[in-house]
């Protein structure tokens, strides 16, 4: 709540600094809310302020000539009308090609240029800030700042900014941009029968939602499939995160049990599968598992243990579940086995006395404990799970194709997750985009609040500063 | 003295029976690496893929390796691999350093809703704006090239910055007070003083930056459709996946390139396994 009420502060902060340099400021401070750059140059700052000015001539004529149009076609409502093609030229007798509208490009630029104008927003605002603060030095009969100044106080009180320039460039191009550009896809009709250039799409509202979530279809509708998938989706994290947790717990158990020796070796034996790439033990179970896998010639028998289809695809669920275990037991196993050496002896020393027997020394003492201390370790873990993406993939590919699961022209498969689901959506022959993006904003939202559930409840966050 | 012989036989029982059950699932860990071995080095037989619970032939050698590296262009894929991983590895490590520093030590106004910021971008998954990276490297005209990797890898790293942030809260804050009080500046104090001492989570962050591209297969399936410019695990993946019927034929040759790519990565480990696991566990699980 105070964070609220902090934040708000801050923003009136920013319009009120904003208002009153336009009360208060001298007439070049007031000049540089349209041509950045002049209060520092009536100052003497010329470098920063020609800085300024080329930043905002360079923003002026990229959204006069590139950026002003694509803008206009995110209000406007539409993303290109103009298909190309091929036009008769009556002059000189021939097909002339036409370069049409393209609504990939039009969203595409049209959210480069939002970006750019919230970063021109946020230059422009420094730009009268610096300005008035000039004229608050003057009024207080000190001088202005000159590169020097500048420069040291970047490597000294605002050192942040040097430092988190790049990173955040970075993560505005390869992240952010995505993001908002998938996000407003949601919005789209983008699918295999609007695809640009050939074809054009536009906006229609909420009814990719409308599709997702509504029963309408009856049960081979999207929403039913989704449903499943959705279920399907936590069933597996559940399992894949406890099952885990609780054979590494155990396997450390054993390990750190007294009297146990050559402890190294036998964490050395699980470790070594970590050291594995995951896609190489992944592929190698795959083809293992397979109809012509070693495993049915050692058995003798032709099971098809990844694409059986009976009992609603049970087989192939448990086996990825397995498979899945071989894989996370040992990095449980390597965490469990840290935390198990720090409970106090001290514990374990009071239930003896008491005559406690093992196993309610482990429900009493060892469980309680460690599961106070990794209870955010389980929540990342489950979210890590619902978008486990390896595992099923390369294992399954998300199959097998039950008749149950593939209706509605949703593609999905029975033992896809909401994520592999998304990813055939993109790259199936009849991408929908559309809908991959509604199911990619419902995987966000699932792990936004498992992930704020954690973020508000770990003490290390809340306590960060305890350590120094 | 009957009464403490007695446990003493109940505990070495109990303790037998625990042997036999971590060797059992140690069995059960170590054997399909052991046939991942096997099958690399095993003299291919007409058949492809081993048939019988013990093979008619039994015979080792580097056959498969010599077919690796010349029927396919797996050299070629591993040096990509290198390249990339490399250059993602030095640019993301810088990213993560950077700005786990500023988040951690240094004070300014907007750093809490910074982090907020980062952690609900954190949240939305990574396959739903591939799509959308691969057309924006379209429109940089990018696809098809090595450099495209590497800003796909490191473009987001500081995404990830929350474990070394944990490690450099722990580092006590009267250090730097008595540098800054000697005059040094803040990029003094970070080389100087941080970093020689946040070394396990340096080397924790270059081996996981290190060895993401050596995992990936999605993002480079989407960007690269150049053989020649396969990394390995998409040319590992492609090799028994792309045509079905291949599988037979290729699969010992795969292992042999599972192999090569599992080596590489089990020696990075081992020989930095002290400070991966102090860097987990010093920045990951403080309670």
């Amino acid at each position: 709540m105070s964070d609220k009420v902090r934040k708000k502060r801050e923003g009136k902060n920013l319009f009120h600094k904003l208002s009153s340099a336009l009360k208060n400021g001298s007439y070049a401070t007031r000049l540089s809310f349209f041509f950045m750059g002049c209060g520092q140059i009536a100052r003497g700052q010329v470098v920063k302020g020609g800085l300024y000015l080329l930043f905002q001539t360079a923003f002026s004529l990229f959204m006069i000539f590139f950026g002003g149009r694509y803008i206009a076609h995110l209000f406007s409502g539409d993303l290109g009308r103009k298909l190309s093609g091929e036009i008769w030229n009556e002059e000189l007798q021939i097909f002339e090609k036409v370069q049409g509208d393209n609504s990939f490009l039009i969203l595409l630029y049209g959210v480069v240029s939002l970006l750019l104008i919230g970063v021109f927003l946020v230059v422009w605002a420094m730009n009268v800030r610096g300005s008035y603060e000039n004229d608050k030095r003057l009024r207080r009969g000190e001088r202005v700042l000159t590169i020097k100044d500048d420069w040291r106080i970047l490597l000294n009180e605002r050192f942040y900014l040097p430092l988190l320039f790049l990173p955040f460039v970075g993560l505005l191009v390869f992240t952010v941009m995505p993001l908002v550009f998938m996000v407003l896809i949601a919005f789209t009709n983008y699918d295999y029968a609007h695809m640009p250039p050939g074809k054009l799409f536009d906006w229609v509202g909420f009814s990719n939602f409308k599709t997702l979530f509504s029963f309408s279809g009856g049960t081979t509708g999207f929403a039913f499939v989704f449903l499943r998938v959705l279920i399907w989706t936590f069933v597996w994290a559940f399992f894949a995160t406890f099952t885990n947790y609780f054979l590494g717990l155990l396997i450390a158990l054993l390990i750190n049990k007294k009297g146990i020796k050559l402890k190294a070796l036998w964490r050395t034996l699980f470790v070594i599968a970590i050291a594995v790439p995951q896609f190489v033990t992944l592929l190698l179970m795959q083809k293992i598992l397979d109809g012509d896998g070693i495993l049915n010639k050692i058995l003798g028998t032709n099971i098809l243990w990844l694409a059986d289809q009976r009992y609603l695809s049970l087989l192939p669920r448990l086996m990825i579940i397995l498979v899945n275990i071989w894989i996370g037991v040992p990095y449980t196993l390597l965490m469990c086995s840290g935390i198990l050496m720090n409970i106090p002896t001290d514990y374990y020393e009071a239930a003896r006395i008491d005559g406690a027997s093992p196993a309610k020394m482990f429900i009493h003492v060892t469980l309680p404990y460690m599961l106070q201390v990794t209870t955010p370790y389980l929540i990342t873990q489950f979210v890590g799970n619902i978008n486990n993406f390896n595992v099923i993939w390369l294992l399954t590919g998300g199959g097998p194709v039950d008749n149950l699961h593939y209706g509605g022209g949703s593609q999905a498969q029975s033992t896809d997750l909401l994520v592999t689901w998304l990813y055939r959506l993109t790259v199936d022959q009849n991408p929908k985009y559309n809908v991959a993006s509604v199911i990619g904003i419902v995987i966000f939202v699932i792990s936004a609040v498992l992930s704020l559930i954690t973020y508000n409840r770990t003490s290390a966050v809340k306590g960060e500063d305890t350590f120094q | 003295m009957k009464n403490s012989f007695l446990r003493t036989v109940r505990r070495n029982a109990s303790n037998i029976g625990t042997y036999i059950l971590l060797a059992v699932l140690g069995i059960v860990w170590i054997l399909p690496i052991l046939y991942l071995i096997y099958t690399a080095f095993r003299v291919t037989p007409s058949t492809g893929i081993i048939n019988a619970l013990i093979p008619d032939d039994l015979r080792l050698g580097f056959g498969n390796f010599k077919r690796l590296f010349a029927d396919t262009i797996f050299g070629k894929w591993l040096v990509n691999t290198l390249i990339v991983s490399v250059s993602s590895c030095a640019v993301s490590t810088l990213f993560i350093l950077a700005v786990s520093y500023a988040l951690s030590r240094l004070k300014f106004r907007t750093r809490k809703p910074i982090m907020n910021v980062l952690l609900v971008l954190g949240m939305f998954p990574g396959f739903m704006s591939m799509i959308a990276v691969y057309f924006i490297l379209k429109a940089m005209n990018l696809t098809n090239s090595r450099l495209a990797l590497v800003l796909v890898y490191s473009g987001s790293a500081a995404l990830s910055y929350y474990i070394c942030k944990g490690f450099f809260d722990t580092i006590a804050k009267a250090m730097e007070e008595a540098a800054i009080l000697d005059g040094a500046s803040q990029p003094i104090v970070f080389w100087k003083i941080i970093l020689p001492l946040a070394k396990p989570i340096i080397v924790y962050t270059v081996l996981t930056s290190f060895i993401s591209p050596w995992c990936d297969f999605i993002f480079v399936n989407t960007i690269i459709s150049d053989r020649e410019l396969y990394t390995v695990s998409l040319g590992l993946y492609k090799m028994i996946n792309a045509e079905k019927n291949s599988f037979n034929d290729n699969f010992t040759v795969f292992c042999a390139g599972a192999f090569v790519v599992g080596g590489i990565i089990v020696t990075l480990f081992m020989s930095m396994q002290r400070y991966y696991v102090e860097g987990v566990t010093s920045g990951a699980v403080k309670g």
